[in-house]
């Protein structure tokens, strides 16, 4: 590539010369998106990446449910012509369905008949270095659509047409900066968290305007000399001390507080970078206005096992202890399941336990709720440290999901995984990756006598209490899970590419069905001229890829590593 | 793995594009900045420098490198300028020596003394290629992307034997020229990935 051609981008944002929209019609009758819509959807539609702000992935629609759910049948299927990891939710507007694909296409079909009318696709650059060649979904705004690309842009698009209307770049993607979540739109801004935790970033929150794609305001995870929290780390490392932000935060409308999940600390090993290392392994609640830290919550100090808690914690009114109070759960990916308080100007511990085996915490500080490390299990410099949960966690991002009928949270973990690396000093080289250790180096090791893997959870957040779980013994689990008023609890993940329907109340499997490919995707309920539709991403591909070549290689526990990429949109309805 | 010449070329770069994005600053200016010759893919009787390491932009000698690996990472050099070729990552190789005899046919008149040379851009995801490990199916050691686990045997002209690569790495020809490491003639094969659908 030459001089030039790196350079079109940035000179050529808010034209379409980069990029291809297929036009295979407009879409008319288009529903505008507002404030309003999103704070109090439809039951019938999907605008938000967990449906609603608060983050639950719970749908009020009941028509397909545990009666009827063993008659529920593929209605159509769309391949998307792309492999890799397909993580995103299908979003639906009325009718529309907006898929988002790995390499950044974006895919506008009609939801009742599975019609395409129209697809565009990022024009990525030829030397991209994507470690996650993956996209969670469009954000909505009004008649547009807001695509965060792996070559770090965030471009908004014609809902009807998908021409681009702005295209505003965030970051360097030669610097290893780049995105992959679904924007959070609240009241005209559109919100997206840089990627980059392994490549040596200082990770960042940032709001655009959605009308023109102009920089609104910019908070890096990190503080800077002379902010609250800065004292929390030593010299220099803050510049590139991780705390990436590539999930979607959750909103709190009443109080208008933004909740975002925060990323490992950079490079790996804790004794690189001491101190707590605020705001890494956090919650932040953020004021959507100006980007402002309200306050937030450290799940733990001084990561050093890559244990990113980018999935932001769901609002739930919780009634606890004899009281009701806001709450917010977040099962972590350092293996504990946390429930906190919310309130305008403080976030409180109340209660935390493990939720899978974990020998690197030894207990939580009943007052601050600060993990007790044991420090045997805690990566250093110079030696090999093993730990449980992997890197990957007790459960890493695919979303846990609160049923509003159950009161149950349904969590996609992964048990008897541990893990370890041998820290070592490896320069900071823009772009490329910077662990702390060789990446041949990290292990995935099944822990003797295992007799499963991935396990569907379903915990009582009031009392502390697992309620079930349905145990894979030769898969992990790896997908985002979705509850429904039908008391349904939806998931894919496993690596027989099922999809599958649980009881919320029992767990008892109630239906299955094979795919294309393994499901990483996010399912999602909707409802179109009054018929009730499931529908989910089918395609296989980096974590999940990465979890399965380590059981099938450097595990002897007899799992083959046979699934197959490609992405496939499935849509599921019980014949009326 | 960082040169200084190398971080100088990043700021030129950055302040570059900041400047090109202003909208009254003259264009062309800035892209000249680089040395001429620098984005070039690798060319005929190009030299090979090493990449990274104490060594970091020493001429590559066959004496240099270990039979049987582990492979090290290069650029190309132009022998008439002593422009390094590293203004995109797409110009990156690595550079492996093999027993002749476990070479292809395909490969072998590639080779200089078994040595090879293939893209150190994997043609999945565009990931560098850092590892040399014993393949997660046989016994030999191959080339590895750690990003996605891609493997590629340099002995059957980087064909890939595991991971969701979806094919073989771009190849560069070699022989030895008055001693040096030389490139025989440009990648043959596409570098980087598809980076569509």
């Amino acid at each position: 590539m030459t001089m030039k051609q790196w350079l079109l981008p940035g000179l050529l944002a808010s034209t379409c010369l980069f990029s291809i929209a297929c036009s295979a019609g407009p879409i008319e009758n288009y529903s505008p998106v507002t404030s309003d819509r999103l704070k109090n959807p439809e039951p019938g539609n999907w605008m938000l990446y967990r449906r609603t702000y608060d983050g639950q992935g719970y749908s009020p629609l009941k028509e397909i449910n545990t009666s009827n759910v063993k008659d529920m049948r593929p209605v159509w299927t769309f391949s998307t012509g792309v492999v890799e990891g397909h993580e995103a939710p299908p979003i639906v507007n009325n009718g529309i369905m907006f898929i988002t694909t790995p390499m950044g296409q974006v895919i506008a079909l009609n939801a009742k008949t599975g019609d395409e009318y129209w697809r565009y696709k990022r024009q990525l650059p030829d030397d991209l270095f994507q470690l996650h060649p993956t996209n969670r979904g469009v954000g909505l705004w009004q008649d547009k659509l807001y695509l965060a690309t792996t070559d770090d842009h965030v471009v908004a698009l014609d809902a009807k047409t998908g021409k681009v209307l702005w295209d505003t770049k965030v970051q360097d993607y030669k610097k290893g900066q780049y995105l992959t979540l679904m924007p959070l739109v609240v009241d005209g801004k559109v919100i997206v968290g840089g990627s980059g935790g392994e490549l040596g970033v200082r990770g960042y929150v940032v709001a655009f305007d959605a009308d023109t794609g102009k920089e609104l305001w910019r908070t890096f995870t990190i503080p800077g000399p002379g902010e609250p929290g800065h004292e929390t780390w030593t010299g220099d490392d803050w510049k590139s001390g991780g705390g990436s932000a590539w999930m979607t935060g959750n909103y709190d409308p009443e109080t208008r507080t933004i909740y975002w999940g925060v990323g490992n600390a950079a490079p790996w090993p804790g004794d690189t970078h001491p101190g707590d290392n605020l705001y890494t392994t956090s919650v932040l609640a953020l004021d959507p206005d100006n980007g402002k830290i309200k306050t937030h919550f450290q799940y733990h100090p001084n990561d050093s096992w890559d244990w990113d808690e980018v999935d932001a914690p769901m609002l739930v009114d919780l009634q606890r202890d004899g009281r009701t109070f806001k709450s917010l759960i977040h099962p972590g990916r350092n293996a504990i399941f946390w429930v906190l308080e919310r309130k305008p100007d403080k976030i409180n511990y109340v209660a935390g336990w493990p939720f899978v085996h974990t020998d690197v915490w030894k207990g939580i500080e009943a007052e601050t709720g600060k993990p007790i490390v044991d420090p045997a299990h805690k990566p250093v410099m110079g030696k090999r440290v093993e730990f449980c949960p992997s890197l990957w966690g007790g459960k890493d991002w695919p979303s846990a999901a609160y049923s509003q009928n159950t009161k149950l949270v349904y969590v996609p973990a992964n048990e008897n995984f541990c893990g370890g690396f041998t820290g070592e000093k490896v320069p900071l080289v823009a772009g490329q990756l910077w662990l702390g250790t060789k990446p041949e180096d990290i292990g995935l090791k099944v822990r003797p006598g295992a007799t499963h893997f991935g396990e569907l959870q379903a915990w009582d957040p009031a009392t502390g209490k697992k309620v079930w779980s349905h145990n894979f013994p030769k898969s992990h689990l790896f997908g985002s899970v979705t509850a429904t008023a039908g008391d349904l609890v939806l998931v894919g993940g496993t690596n027989d590419r099922m999809f599958r329907a649980f009881h919320a109340k029992t767990g008892e499997l109630l239906w299955e069905q094979k795919t294309n490919s393994g499901i990483m995707g996010m399912p999602v309920a909707y409802e179109v001229d009054g018929t009730q539709y499931i529908a989910v991403q089918s395609g296989w591909g980096v974590d999940a890829q990465r979890i399965q070549d380590a059981l099938a290689t450097q595990n002897d526990v007899g799992i083959e590593n046979n699934v197959p990429q490609g992405g496939v949109v499935w849509v599921f309805a019980v014949k009326k | 793995m960082s040169s200084p010449s190398n971080k100088t070329r990043r700021t030129i770069i950055l302040t570059a594009l900041a400047t090109a994005v202003h909208a009254s600053a003259p264009r062309p200016a800035a892209a000249e900045e680089d040395p001429p010759g620098s984005d070039l893919r690798p060319q005929k009787a190009d030299l090979l420098v090493f990449a990274e390491g104490d060594h970091a932009g020493e001429v590559i000698k066959p004496e240099d490198l270990k039979a049987g690996g582990p492979p090290v990472r290069a650029w190309p050099k132009d022998p008439k300028t002593s422009v390094v070729r590293k203004a995109s990552r797409l110009n990156e190789v690595v550079i492996v020596k093999l027993d002749p005899a476990e070479l292809d046919d395909d490969t072998r008149p590639r080779s200089a003394d078994g040595i090879v040379a293939y893209s150190a851009i994997c043609s999945h995801a565009g990931c560098p290629i850092t590892a040399w490990v014993k393949a997660a199916q046989g016994d030999k050691e191959v080339l590895k992307c750690m990003c996605h686990n891609s493997e590629f045997d340099p002995r059957q002209g980087a064909q890939v034997v595991f991971g969701p690569a979806p094919r073989r790495l771009a190849a560069l020809p070699l022989v030895i020229a008055d001693g040096s490491l030389t490139i025989a003639g440009p990648f043959i094969g596409k570098t980087g990935a598809p980076q569509g659908g």
